[in-house]
């Protein structure tokens, strides 16, 4: 766009424009290169890598590098949980969509949430009394080894890997956009970063990213959503007016719009989002970082606390977006003409809305602590996704399915570390490879997966003595089948990134079909399974189930 | 765990009572959230302008926001709860009878 154009839209609409200008403060010329964002960043990133020269040290057993030692209390494992679950997509992407359609971004965050309640009331504490390093642990407590933790790792590697690529895509657009980098250095950054943290620091330095990171979002999200509760006169109705008299759809934001087509799919998508949370390995891994069940419980009522938060935090900043983040700011949109229409479209795309908006609130600086805070988001959360996927792995498939359990301590870091550094190589490739697609719906699939495959068979094997390893087994991957192939013959990826005329399967979300159906396999399976092994694994339940309610063994299993 | 440890605590009468209340608070608030977040979810797929009416005639915030921050509010509150009765109530009750199991094993 060149300059008499910048200038006549400036001009076009500086009667409005200036209507804000006290909010809109200081100088907020928009460099390719912001200096303060990068100076954040790298006090971030030294902070954090001295954080994981510390860890390190400390770091001498499998047991502090997959659990910190299981030292974590339960306040900073819910603090560093939220760190983990708060991720770009969900700061960036929920405040973007309500700037679009309004409502419908509220939509998506108590999806993410409503999963929280269930995990702590279903999962949390027998997942910490049963399990050491991995939720497949737990799957495969009184299991035949070999065919369960293969399907555990099977679909926590998917889930990783999707998300994963996700992430990386999203890191490498953002960072190039924020910073004025290259998006294939970018991308390579983040994947050294993540290997840095994971090699070197362990859970330990995972730990404390995602502490900082979440400290971070939340005192910069808080400050945001301040700022824009105290230009409405800290009433939400006048900040509701204010955005319906600027926004297009005018009163239409304030209810549910077209996110959502029809029951099926409202609810489909509904309970992948809630039971994909307590299916999502890296962060069931997250359960074994506390000592006991106590610490595992608290843990969960304070990330619960933190997440809503954070969410009615995101709501408040996306109606910012749609009072401050106006067309006639240059700095925020471009104009131009397609198709004889004069038409605006947002710099970076609408999912810049929160990092428009941090400059309109607190210029330059702020942009700059803000586009930090998401690097550090995106950095939190591959840590965690990387860490997860080394220990299925090394822990489920080289030291439990190849060696037998008789590998070293010694022998099964060494696969965890070159698996962590594979994964950094591999997440810079799809990377790259993803550069021009879209890859939203990956997250979604990620969900699905957790949701339709790890979710069930983790929720019969703690609570149902029938369950065999055949039924579970069978069941599982029915699950990761259907949600895989279902998502890509739906309207997300069949209609939209293949370019097919029409879905074969109608609904965008497979949750409805692939979750029930491997809760139904796995018991028929289970049911009609009359062999040796499948009496062994009903005889183990009862044992199970007094350590799961009790706790006891659990600490000394967790040392060895 | 040796078998008679198991047997005695799977046995133990106060063993039993806990697991019972623990299970019925655990699904029974389980239940609570899923109907909760079932039925905002169907009202938004089904009828969507019933979450559009303002909650006073002058204002314009809707009942779909105050039904939205009610699931995340609501959710968070219930957490709340169970983490005080089982790690209040719960562990206590769990911890006697590992106590009383482990002595009568001693003797």
């Amino acid at each position: 766009m060149n300059k008499t154009k910048w200038f006549a839209a400036l001009s076009l609409f500086a009667a409005h424009g200036w209507a804000y200008a006290d909010a809109i403060s200081g100088e907020v010329t928009k460099q390719p290169l912001n200096i303060p964002a990068i100076v954040m960043f790298f006090l971030f990133v030294g902070f954090t890598l001295g954080i994981t020269v510390w860890a390190s040290k400390k770091n001498k057993s499998t047991k502090d590098y997959y659990t910190a030692g299981g030292g974590i209390s339960g306040f900073q494992n819910g603090l560093a949980i939220a760190g983990d679950y708060m991720s770009a997509a969900s700061f960036l992407g929920i405040s973007a969509m309500v700037f679009s359609n309004g409502y419908d971004g509220l939509i998506y965050s108590t999806g993410f949430l409503v999963g929280w309640p269930i995990v702590l009331f279903l999962i949390a504490e027998r997942l910490r009394n049963l399990g050491k390093f991995t939720f497949s642990d737990v799957a495969a407590y009184r299991l035949q080894q070999t065919p369960v933790r293969l399907f555990a790792a099977s679909g926590s590697i998917l889930v990783v890997i999707f998300y994963l690529i996700a992430q990386m895509v999203g890191a490498g657009k953002l960072i190039q956009l924020l910073f004025g980098m290259d998006y294939i250095y970018a991308v390579v950054l983040v994947g050294f970063l993540m290997v840095c943290y994971v090699l070197f620091g362990g859970m330990l330095a995972t730990t404390w990213v995602q502490i900082i990171k979440a400290v971070m979002l939340l005192s910069g999200a808080s400050f945001m959503a301040f700022v824009i509760l105290k230009n409405a006169g800290f009433s939400p109705e006048t900040m509701f007016r204010q955005a319906v008299d600027i926004h297009e759809k005018g009163v239409d934001i304030l209810g549910p719009g077209s996110l959502v087509q029809n029951p099926i799919d409202a609810l489909s998508l509904g309970l992948a989002l809630m039971f994909g949370t307590a299916g999502l390995p890296h962060i069931l891994m997250r359960f074994f970082t506390v000592p006991d069940a106590k610490e595992a419980r608290k843990s969960v009522f304070v990330a619960t606390g933190f997440i809503g938060y954070f969410y009615l935090l995101t709501f408040v900043i996306g109606f910012g977006a749609i009072i401050f983040v106006t067309k006639d700011n240059p700095h925020f949109f471009t104009q131009m003409v397609k198709e004889g229409k004069t038409v605006f479209e947002m710099i970076g795309g609408t999912n810049m809305a929160a990092i428009h908006l941090s400059e309109a609130l607190g210029g330059n600086l702020f942009l700059g602590f803000i586009s930090a805070v998401a690097f550090a988001t995106i950095l939190a959360v591959v840590a965690g996704l990387a860490l997860s996927g080394a220990s299925a792995v090394s822990h489920d498939i080289y030291s439990s399915v190849i060696r037998k359990g008789k590998a070293t301590q010694h022998e099964e870091m060494r696969v965890s570390k070159a698996t962590t550094l594979a994964l950094g190589v591999l997440a810079v490739l799809f990377g790259v490879m993803f550069e021009k697609q879209n890859v939203a719906f990956m997250v979604g699939l990620a969900f699905s997966i957790a949701a339709s495959a790890n979710f069930p068979i983790l929720m019969l094997s703690m609570f149902w003595k029938g369950l065999t390893t055949r039924g579970a087994v069978v069941g599982g991957f029915t699950g990761l089948i259907l949600a895989v192939g279902l998502i890509v013959l739906g309207p997300t990826v069949w209609v939209k990134v293949l370019g097919h005329e029409h879905a074969i399967f109608p609904y965008a979300n497979p949750a409805i079909f692939s979750i029930p159906a491997a809760f139904i396999i796995s018991w028929l399976v289970s049911v009609l399974d009359k062999s040796a092994r499948g009496k062994e694994d009903k005889a183990g339940f009862e044992s199970q189930y007094v350590r799961s309610m009790t706790g006891i063994g659990a600490s000394q299993a967790s040392d060895h | 765990m040796d078998q008679q440890t198991l047997r005695n605590i799977l046995h133990h009468r106060e063993f039993q009572k806990m697991a019972r209340q623990k299970a019925l608070l655990g699904w029974g608030f389980s239940a609570v959230i899923f109907f909760m977040y079932v039925v905002y979810i169907w009202i938004i797929g089904s009828s969507p302008e019933l979450l559009k009416i303002p909650v006073s005639p002058e204002g314009i915030t809707t009942w779909g926001i105050y039904a939205g921050i009610f699931v995340i509010v609501f959710s968070f509150i219930t957490t709340g709860i169970y983490v005080k009765i089982a790690n209040g109530k719960f562990d206590k009750m769990t911890q006697d009878v590992v106590q009383a199991v482990q002595e009568n094993h001693h003797e």
